[in-house]
């Protein structure tokens, strides 16, 4: 792929011990690690859609929601416990709460975020406890925009390059791309005339995943590259192709089933690229140690070297 | 503290290369073997600091000379392993040292990438994380950590870190007035971007000779940032969501 002047980032000159990687590699497995961040994405976006839905009294529409919302934290949460080195010590992670541990307070959202979320669910399949179950459907509203944005600290706060210097944009990647993934999932399975949210969430998702992506990939410079080559490239490129496509065709699909259902598989394709190109790419970004090395040495050279917390 | 901060000074330059660290630690700890394999790059066959390699002697062959260094956990002032651990598992002892609850870790792997030298990892036959604990059951002993014990040399050296820092400096001071120009102190800052390390290196050449970051930075210094970030980012997402649903109702 051709690449601007400005682009160009020089072949930089640096010593390592032997080529090996300075940090390790995240050890996080697929499909686990995207499947979890793709599904918390979307049951947070959903469970702010089924709030939106609650406040301005589409029924079918929150109900569609409520049951997203649901699925994606279930189904999320047996990704997260299966990821475990040791999964039957996965209460530990409700041992302590610490807000200098993203996964920590991710633990506590996702616990919290499934509850309500299973409450609503579970008195709107079974007549149950309506008011509570209203009640947990405006509040999985609100831990659903935690949920939808979490993952995206807890990939920055690592030592990872391409992860921890996109701490900026990485949060919108990941909003825009939940809210996309939950258009996409209600606009299939709510009806038509109630559908309408969803199809604007879905394109205006879709658009703000590209433009947050695209931002990243140009602000970071040199650890900016591993999302643009190999294999991380190639999952980003094709989430950018497929996510916009989808997008576009959210908005003009009209009455057609068909297209509807080829933008809603096209997004979630999507979603899922940009998460398993993300994971890729903070890989690729570990492997080398020029991605390491390059940006300390050169913060050396310039004569600002990192300072101590608080000082 | 109830005590003092104890810590490593590993003087390289002193270094032989023996490896006695390796097997005192492995012996000592009951760290199971990391694999026999033969490089082929150097005399170095444990590579790299691992879950089952808590003190690596790394060997760099240059022109006219071989640099040997004895590397190990950093046992950071602020420590990104320990920030980020969401069981509690990993815990600051009464020495100031980082060491890991093995009956606490769930196995979440979230220190691996956390740390800024690569030094923690997972053992996937039994799913926990692990690290060098600077021998936290000897301190607690009164003695003094087996690699240190084993050293030949006095490559590694133990105590209370203002010593160590005291002594250190001293031997630069020494070597730089014998002529050895290139010595100099790698972890020895406490203002540096992990708020200085309880081991702490003297080295010969830069520290990505040695596989070791040239100026690591505890990646939760920028948390207070990253949360920022992501709060704006959740006001964007509540206020696209209000966006798509402003329009009439059916």
């Amino acid at each position: 792929m051709p690449r601007r002047r400005d682009e160009m980032v020089p072949d930089a000159e640096f010593r390592s011990y032997y080529g090996q990687p300075v940090i390790k590699q995240p050890i996080w497995h697929e499909p686990h690690m995207p499947a979890y961040l793709y599904l918390g994405g979307l049951s947070g976006a959903a469970g702010a859609m089924a709030a939106a839905a609650r406040l301005t009294g589409r029924d079918r529409l929150e109900l569609a929601a409520r049951m997203t919302a649901f699925a994606g934290a279930s189904a999320g949460a047996v990704f997260l416990v299966a990821e475990l080195g040791r999964p039957e010590r996965f209460l530990n992670m409700l041992r302590v709460f610490k807000l200098t541990s993203p996964m920590s307070v991710g633990s506590w959202t996702l616990a919290a975020h499934s509850g309500l979320t299973g409450v609503a669910a579970g008195s709107a399949v079974t007549g149950l406890l309506t008011p509570a179950g209203d009640a947990a459907s405006v509040a999985s509203g609100l831990s659903g925009l935690a949920m939808a944005t979490y993952t995206a600290v807890l990939l920055a706060d690592t030592a990872v390059p391409s992860w921890h210097e996109g701490m900026r944009e990485l949060p919108f990647l990941f909003s825009g791309s939940a809210l996309a993934s939950a258009g996409a999932a209600l606009m299939l399975t709510t009806p038509r005339a109630q559908a309408g949210p969803a199809r604007a969430a879905a394109a205006a998702g879709a658009v703000a995943e590209v433009v947050a992506g695209g931002l990243m990939e140009r602000r970071l410079g040199l650890v900016g590259e591993p999302y643009r080559t190999g294999r991380a490239g190639r999952l980003m490129r094709a989430s950018r192709v497929l996510t916009l496509g989808g997008g576009l065709l959210a908005t003009v699909a009209g009455r057609s089933r068909a297209l509807t259902a080829l933008s809603g598989l096209a997004i979630t394709a999507g979603a899922l690229c940009t998460r398993f190109g993300v994971l890729e790419a903070g890989r690729a970004s570990a492997m080398d140690p020029r991605y390491t090395v390059v940006p300390q040495r050169d913060r050396l050279d310039a004569g600002h070297p990192a300072s101590a917390p608080g000082r | 503290m109830a005590e003092q901060r104890m810590g490593f000074f590993t003087d390289t330059t002193v270094c032989i290369g023996c490896k006695a660290c390796e097997v005192a630690c492995k012996e000592w700890n009951d760290v199971p073997d990391d694999g026999f394999v033969f490089r082929a790059t150097s005399y170095d066959n444990t590579g790299a600091l691992g879950a089952s390699t808590w003190r690596h002697v790394a060997f760099v062959e240059q022109d006219g000379r071989w640099l040997m260094s004895s590397d190990v956990c950093k046992h950071c002032t602020n420590a990104a392993c320990l920030d980020v651990c969401p069981t509690g598992a990993l815990f600051r002892t009464e020495f100031d040292t980082v060491v890991v609850q093995a009956d606490v870790c769930n196995g979440c792997g979230y220190c691996v990438p956390a740390c800024p030298y690569g030094v923690i990892d997972r053992r996937e036959d039994d799913g926990r994380a692990w690290k060098c604990t600077l021998c936290y059951d000897r301190l607690r002993g009164g003695m003094e950590p087996a690699c240190a014990k084993a050293c030949p040399t006095k490559s590694i050296q133990f105590g209370p870190l203002d010593e160590l820092r005291e002594r250190a400096a001293k031997r630069v001071e020494r070597l730089h007035a014998e002529g050895t120009t290139q010595a100099r102190l790698y972890g020895a800052n406490p203002d540096d971007g992990v708020g200085g390390t309880g081991a702490f290196f003297l080295l010969l050449d830069e520290p990505e000779t040695y596989g070791l970051p040239p100026d690591p930075v505890v990646t939760t210094r920028d948390l207070p940032a990253m949360w920022r970030w992501a709060g704006g980012a959740a006001l964007a997402l509540a206020a696209g969501v209000a966006a798509c649903f402003a329009g009439r109702k059916p």
